[in-house]
């Protein structure tokens, strides 16, 4: 090795592998400047946990429903028939060292996977971040929510506990609603009747191990790269214009930030698995077609889906004495798909009908600049948390003593109604807070203006903000 | 709100007739002379003292039950009287309220004379309950067939169409053998030919461990599954998550490192 290129990494790489001007280009790379910017990034490293944590699971969990009667540490468990896949699940919780802490980061970096796209999502719809050129990388993102829920849902089911078979039996109702192909699908994906055959556990296994991970993953670095390739959008401010991006470069000083948040989502699951008891399968005891719990529930990201069964009123369509539409699609198949839709629709809507406005923007919009959309999304999401909600009102009922039917009508009308007055309360900040030029969160940022010769006064900049404002501030 | 209600009207209830009741022995009853093992007519006596002060106006005088407002309670027993009275679930605050287990509205005493009372028409007695001779996996294999679908499978309790089923972490064995085989409100009745002594036995002792189970994992929120878990994934790690985010997401505003970089 030359002193030259020990002195200098990229010339290092250069001579061996080439590729200089690409490893310049990421290590000069700009990162702009704010808080919101990280989500992604979190959902990004609660993903590394999940592969890291999943990895060291597959070694130990059996994908098999054979049964054999078990002998384990578990005291209620003693003597019962139960599958390999729930004994082996129950042997990593109790005799792998480090199982448990492993499957229990696992299971709440799943949920924290799921948060952390959900609030990525959230940003980027209420800055206008989809619009034209990232509209490509949008959908993108939106695909993988929906693959990260169904991911989910599969590592979710693979225990084959009472939770995971009872998850399954309405996941099977709902494949089965689907109108006219809803029986040969079903018993396809399932390898017959529920519960199904041996090959389901394999397939859900091979599904949630191997194939959407890997979709996930590479859909996460064309993410990446398409982000890469666009460069970051970025909040309007002073200096900031839509053909540049003022921020932190990769190298040296963003790397290291984003290392440290990494550190930072990795003990954050961490320690939630080693000190927060999450999914106690022992307690869930085994699976049977014949057994039911009361208050099974799906893991939060599902919780809509489940709001949407319940809410949904009876109703089937039927074509000659043969349900042509069995309820379960309603709010299994059709609330997701509409739900889904609007997401994917949503560039388009903006373009067409909300802003208005087909032009290419790199300028983020803070979420009073646009009242229109804002309301409306914020309308759209309300109406989805009410059913997310209304998933969980046996337990409201329980703790708190509403009444059970009471709830369901309450919330059906909920559903109607609260989106109504989301938009326009929404609405009506969002054209306040315009007005006032007035930031929720970070107070006064108000105009600078100067006194003139004339004894006149004139603001100083248009575009003033805090940092600006002080600094004026200190010098007038 | 309804259950508080219901409590504490269960509560005054109970206070009335233990004033009266208290009452009834100052005024010179056998009990201030009876000897140390109360003889079981005596019992009887006190019971139906007590039965006509504070369970007749649903129940009727001499048990028989009220059209509209209580059932006969002829010949069901010590089981269900035990039961009823042992859990706080009578007096009942209202004729057609759900029973709920709440603070027993009589002291022991009381409660033994009521229920030799009601025992002295006839009817079921109270079980015998083992826990130690059952067996914990047959236990748990029972619950799951017979109680989860409403006790949920850690019996915590949950919502049945138009009641409560309770949560069982205060239940003793003996409550367990009596709600098997009384079946109260709309809980069904489970007779020797569904669920026999032995197996009452393993469900009694598999709710005792329920109360405290292998419970390994760290802080155990609830365990009634999901709904805790999403709470804290948002409520700690999310807000965790952001909190971190906010502090090391934006650099000083006299960062020297600041960049700009143009498109293209």
């Amino acid at each position: 090795m030359s002193r030259r290129s020990a002195r200098d990494p990229v010339e290092f790489v250069e001579e061996r592998l080439g590729g200089a001007r690409g490893l310049r280009f990421l290590m000069s790379y700009v990162f702009p400047d704010h808080w919101s910017f990280l989500l992604g990034e979190v959902a990004l490293y609660a993903f590394v946990v999940l592969i890291a944590t999943g990895t060291f699971l597959a070694l130990f969990f059996s994908p098999d429903l054979g049964t054999a009667v078990y002998h384990g540490s578990d005291p209620a468990l003693q003597g019962q028939s139960i599958s390999s896949a729930y004994a082996s699940t129950l042997k990593l919780s109790y005799h792998v060292s480090g199982g448990l802490l492993m499957r229990q980061t696992h299971h709440w970096a799943a949920l924290l996977f799921l948060a952390a796209i959900t609030l990525h999502l959230l940003r980027i719809v209420f800055t206008g971040a989809f619009r034209k050129p990232r509209d490509i990388n949008y959908f993108i993102g939106v695909t993988l929510l929906a693959l990260a829920i169904l991911e989910g849902f599969a590592g979710y089911s693979l225990p084959d506990d009472l939770l995971s078979g009872m998850g399954l039996a309405i996941a099977w109702a709902v494949a089965m609603s689907l109108p006219l192909i809803g029986g040969p699908f079903a018993t396809a994906l399932w390898g017959g009747r529920f519960p199904g055959t041996s090959v389901f556990e394999s397939r859900l296994y091979i599904a949630h191990v191997f194939v959407l991970p890997a979709i996930l993953a590479t859909l996460i670095a064309v993410h990446l790269a398409i982000i890469m390739r666009q460069r970051h959008s970025q909040f309007p401010g002073p200096g900031r214009r839509e053909d540049n991006v003022v921020g932190t470069p990769m190298w040296p000083a963003y790397a290291l930030r984003s290392l440290g948040l990494f550190a930072a989502v990795a003990a954050v699951l961490v320690l939630m698995g080693g000190l927060i008891q999450i999914n106690p399968v022992w307690l869930w005891g085994p699976y049977h077609p014949y057994l039911g719990t009361n208050g099974a529930q799906p893991d939060w990201y599902l919780g809509w889906l489940i709001g949407a069964l319940r809410l949904m009123p009876n109703l089937e369509i039927s074509v000659f004495g043969h349900t042509l539409v069995p309820n379960p699609f309603f709010g299994g198949v059709l609330f997701p798909t509409v739900v889904f839709a609007l997401l994917y629709a949503l560039p388009w809507l903006d373009r067409r009908f909300i802003s208005r406005d087909p032009a290419r923007h790199d300028l983020l919009q803070s979420p009073r600049e646009n009242p229109r959309r804002t309301a409306l999304a914020a309308a759209v999401f309300s109406a989805v948390a009410i059913v997310f909600a209304a998933g969980s009102a046996d337990r409201m009922f329980f703790q708190f003593g509403f009444g059970y039917e009471g709830a369901i009508w309450f919330f059906r009308g909920a559903f109607l109604a609260i989106p109504v007055a989301v938009f326009v309360i929404t609405r009506r900040i969002c054209l306040e807070l315009a007005v006032e030029r007035e930031h929720p969160l970070r107070g006064w940022s108000g105009r600078i203006v100067a006194r003139d010769a004339s004894g006149g006064f004139a603001p100083v900049d248009a575009g003033s903000t805090i940092s600006e404002a002080s600094d004026h501030g200190g010098s007038t | 709100m309804r259950r508080r209600l219901a409590a504490l009207a269960a509560a005054l209830c109970g206070g009335l007739a233990i004033v009266q009741l208290a009452l009834a022995d100052e005024r010179g009853h056998a009990a201030a002379a009876a000897p140390p093992a109360v003889s079981s007519a005596s019992l009887v006596a006190s019971g139906r003292a007590l039965f006509e002060s504070s369970c007749s106006a649903c129940h009727g005088i001499g048990a028989g039950g009220i059209h509209g407002r209580g059932p006969s309670l002829r010949g069901v027993g010590a089981l269900a009287a035990d039961f009823y009275l042992q859990t706080g679930r009578m007096p009942l605050s209202a004729s057609r309220a759900e029973p709920l287990r709440t603070r027993p509205a009589f002291p022991q005493r009381q409660i033994r004379a009521l229920v030799a009372y009601v025992a002295s028409f006839g009817g079921p007695a109270v079980p015998d309950v083992q826990p130690g001779r059952g067996s914990l996996a047959d236990g748990e294999r029972l619950f799951a067939l017979d109680c989860a679908g409403c006790h949920t499978i850690q019996g915590q309790g949950g919502i049945v169409t138009g009641a409560i089923a309770p949560s069982l972490n205060q239940a003793s064995p003996r409550q367990v053998g009596e709600a098997v085989r009384v079946g109260p409100y709309v809980m069904p009745r489970f007779g020797e030919a569904e669920i026999s002594a032995a197996q009452l036995d393993s469900l009694a002792r598999y709710v005792q461990y329920l109360q405290h189970p292998e419970n390994r994992g760290g802080w155990g929120i609830g365990r009634i599954g999901p709904i805790p878990e999403g709470m804290v994934a948002w409520l700690l790690g999310a807000a965790a998550l952001l909190l971190v985010a906010r502090v090391i997401g934006e650099r000083r505003e006299d960062d020297p490192e600041e960049r700009e970089t143009h498109h293209g």
